[in-house]
């Protein structure tokens, strides 16, 4: 339990970052090497092998290991993990609120009821 | 009875949700709903299959409110919401935190209820603590399917990129 909020606080912190949701954007076309990704950045590549590590250990990407090439490549998992619980939310309120709906209906006829109920002895008291 | 009224979900600001969904009721009623355990439990319990096994209400000032759900496969879900206003039967605010983090930090939540012709607004301000936490919740709670796949992803991602 505490690796998996440990591994979403990661997952959050590393697209927080306008470069690495680009690079994740970039990888999720295809794989890429630091060059190809470096590219359309005005960045070294040491400033984007510094982003791309923080997105290894979030676990979003991984890298090759053949020596020199080491493309990136999207993992998809721990994204799947993020948007899995956050899809979730809406499904939550929805199905919660439709079921407000029905006892809603409930507590007005339940009102009604008991208005009814308290309206009864007034008029026959009125009466006497 | 079912989809009558739609549940509204747009952001606001850089680090806001709002939810807002009618109810045909008055606002009495509706308030009664969201405050008393014994109707909370009928129906604060999100899709099929999940109960609510403890739902403590105390949304005072510094009060503490706690809700667990459990679903019938045995898996548990549990929240904490410490009161930081409470106006009935207008307004509830209160910082929530759950069990197991979704997004990192805290959020602030911010219930109001406004009637009008005999039907209540209930509008959810959610306000987190930062811009991409925001983000993500806001554009992953607007599509619905669960599967973790490439095209999610890149919808999702695209949706974050176009900000």
């Amino acid at each position: 339990m505490t690796r998996h909020s440990e591994q979403l606080d990661q997952v959050f912190a590393a697209l927080s970052d306008p470069t690495r949701r680009a690079i994740v954007a970039r990888l999720a076309i295809g794989e890429a090497t630091v060059m190809e990704l470096a590219e359309p950045f005005a960045m070294s590549q040491p400033a984007i092998s510094k982003h791309l590590k923080v997105l290894e250990r979030a676990g979003l990407i991984s890298r090759g290991r053949v020596a020199q090439r080491r493309p990136c490549r999207l993992e998809a998992a721990p994204m799947g993990d993020a948007s899995e619980w956050l899809d979730g939310y809406r499904r939550f309120w929805e199905a919660s609120y439709e079921r407000l709906d029905a006892l809603l209906e409930e507590m007005k006829l339940e009102r009604r009821a008991g208005a009814a109920r308290k309206e009864k002895p007034r008029k026959r008291s009125r009466r006497r | 009875m079912s989809g009558k009224y739609p549940l509204q979900v747009t952001g606001n600001g850089d680090r806001e949700i709002v939810m807002s969904r009618v109810f045909d009721a008055p606002r009495e009623l509706v308030f009664e709903a969201w405050t008393k355990p014994e109707l909370l439990k009928r129906w604060l319990l999100g899709p099929p299959g999940w109960e609510m096994v403890i739902c403590d209400v105390d949304y005072s000032e510094g009060g503490e409110t706690r809700f667990v759900w459990r679903k019938d496969d045995g898996q548990e879900m549990g929240m904490t919401m410490i009161g930081v206003e409470f106006v009935p039967p207008e307004r509830i605010v209160c910082i929530e935190r759950f069990d197991v983090p979704w997004y990192p930090g805290e959020a602030r939540t911010t219930l109001t209820f406004t009637e009008r012709d005999g039907k209540t607004t209930a509008r959810t301000v959610v306000r987190y603590e930062s811009q991409a936490t925001r983000d993500m919740v806001l554009k992953t709670g607007m599509t619905t399917g669960v599967a973790a796949s490439y095209d999610r992803l890149e919808e999702i991602l695209e949706g974050v990129l176009a900000k």
